[in-house]
């Protein structure tokens, strides 16, 4: 069936198929293409031999130039290291008071720590440290449930608070509502007197203050300026964590003194290094009004 | 250079291009393929990596079933910007128990490989609930949905699938799958409960803050916080996991 023509045209042989009287010239690879393609093949045995690719019984070649890219990336990170280590080093020596005190190392944490805080804490307490409304408390002002100096930030970042670490800060507020600590009504007249204090005119010689101050000033303290070694947030002021707006304040207050709420945050020691926790520590005391 | 002028006989044969086309794939398979399951190195050598737990599994089906791979990653490629970020990479150790994996190829989110234990439980059920709530910017849609009551007739004969394709649970533990699912969304005995004990590492309590109903959102958050936490890097050889 094959028929085999010389076309003149072209100069070229068909390739003695023919359908419906059209005729396909077998015109050669061009040389080019063809001399690329052995090269490729030469090029793949070097490979072969260079790169780790052929596999054996139970391990693999690992080809004459040693390449490993989990290696590769060791050798990086090492390299990283060592760029870094020139202020790395400086702040895990430094205190953070000294950190804060060095003008070009405070620099440097901040510039590390808005990194660090963007990536491990922003999630929330919201970019630039604005927090969650009734969720999770706003670094950008001074008011600090456990402390807003430098080291007590560092210490909660560094072991977080109410979780499985076991440094962690811990503190649980009783629940007021249930069995026979605290009737409706009570509950009712605190809610009033708590709510009182963050105004200017606490309402004293109310029935609320008095069991405030029976059942409440352990922790909140007198005045309910709260203790920061418990984790006791100050009652005297505006700035309230799980109050909600100003119509379900009163409700919010009540629900926290029967079914209370407790933040936890993780902590972050085994995660992040011990520099970045400190570049951290600057970063978010340098947020609002830190103490 | 005879033998290759005659190859136009094997193209013009459909018999021989068959059988050609045959040998070529079964080599590429045997080179390819196979030997992945017989190389040793394949699967680094290290401690801690478990199956999942059944309210950990239930979650995994979960996160499969709403798609969240179409958006999130489960696997961090050794590049520096990488590790920078999310941490140690990725081992296949740490996803031999999945069936099937969840590396996944599209970040329209960050990675999830390391998530586990990086957010309070709290804020899981929160940005899951309504992502915007805590990341303003966020583009990723509300799964409120997932506070409905979890399926739990299935989990039994899920593990047991499992086990055939080659996770090893315990007959113990198949036996107590449904125990262990209500045990881990409900119990308040931290690292003490069986649960913890059968399961190391698995994160308990109650996740979404309704300890009547084993929820969906008990599952998802209960998987979260495992991913990535079961290897103990600071125990790892590092020269043994280098390929």
């Amino acid at each position: 069936m094959a028929h085999v023509e010389h076309d003149v045209i072209s100069g070229q042989n068909t390739t003695g198929h023919e359908w419906d009287g059209i005729k396909e010239l077998n015109t050669p690879l061009p040389k080019w293409w063809v001399y690329v393609f052995w090269a490729c093949v030469i090029w793949a045995i070097g490979y072969w031999v260079a790169m780790p690719t052929w596999p054996t019984t139970s391990d693999y070649s690992r080809g004459m130039m040693g390449y490993s890219s989990r290696g590769d990336l060791a050798n990086e990170l090492e390299l990283q290291k060592k760029a870094r280590s020139q202020w790395m080093t400086k702040l895990e020596a430094a205190s953070l008071q000294q950190i804060k005190d060095d003008k070009t190392l405070l620099n440097y944490a901040m510039a590390g720590g808005k990194i660090a805080f963007g990536e491990n804490c922003s999630a929330c307490h919201g970019s630039g440290g604005v927090g969650v409304a009734g969720a999770y408390p706003r670094l950008a002002d001074d008011e600090w449930i456990w402390g807003g100096s430098l080291d007590d930030i560092h210490q909660t970042i560094q072991y977080g608070i109410r979780n499985e670490n076991s440094e962690s800060r811990q503190s649980e507020m009783l629940a007021f509502g249930t069995g026979d600590a605290l009737d409706k009504t009570q509950v009712d007249q605190l809610a009033d007197y708590v709510l009182s204090l963050s105004s200017k005119t606490p309402a004293a010689g109310s029935p609320g203050e008095a069991i405030f101050a029976e059942r409440c000033t352990a922790c909140h303290q007198e005045g309910g300026v709260g203790t920061k070694e418990l984790g006791a947030p100050a009652l005297n002021n505006s700035i309230w964590l799980f109050k909600g707006d100003k119509e379900s304040a009163k409700q919010g207050i009540v629900n926290q003194v029967t079914k209370p709420r407790h933040g936890v945050m993780p902590a972050w020691a085994g995660r992040l290094d011990a520099a970045t926790i400190k570049m951290l520590a600057v970063y978010v005391h340098s947020m609002g009004g830190g103490k | 250079m005879s033998i290759f002028k005659h190859h136009a006989k094997v193209e013009t044969n459909v018999f021989f291009l068959a059988v050609g086309i045959l040998l070529t794939v079964i080599v590429g398979g045997l080179v390819e393929v196979v030997p992945l399951f017989t190389i040793e190195s394949t699967i680094e050598k290290v401690d801690g990596v478990r199956p999942y737990s059944p309210l950990e599994q239930a979650g995994r089906d979960i996160y499969v079933r709403e798609g969240c791979y179409n958006c999130h990653s489960q696997m961090i490629r050794p590049f520096k910007d990488e590790v920078e970020r999310y941490g140690h990479y990725s081992l296949a150790a740490e996803s031999k128990y999945d069936h099937p994996f969840q590396w996944a190829s599209k970040r329209t989110g960050p990675d999830l490989a390391r998530v586990g234990g990086k957010y309070t439980n709290d804020w899981q059920v929160r940005h899951l609930m309504n992502p915007r709530d805590v990341v303003p910017e966020s583009v990723m849609p509300g799964y409120p949905h997932l506070m409905r009551a979890l399926d739990q007739s299935t989990i039994v004969g899920n593990l047991t699938t499992l086990r055939i394709v080659g996770v090893p649970y315990t007959d113990e533990q198949l036996k107590n799958a449904k125990a262990h699912l209500v045990e881990q969304a409900t119990t308040t005995a931290g690292a003490e409960s069986a649960i913890a004990k059968a399961y190391p590492k698995a994160v308990v309590g109650d996740f979404d803050g309704n300890p009547q109903v084993v929820s969906e959102m008990d599952a998802l958050v209960a998987f979260l916080q495992v991913l990535g936490t079961m290897v103990d890097f600071t125990t790892v050889d590092h020269t043994k996991i280098q390929r």
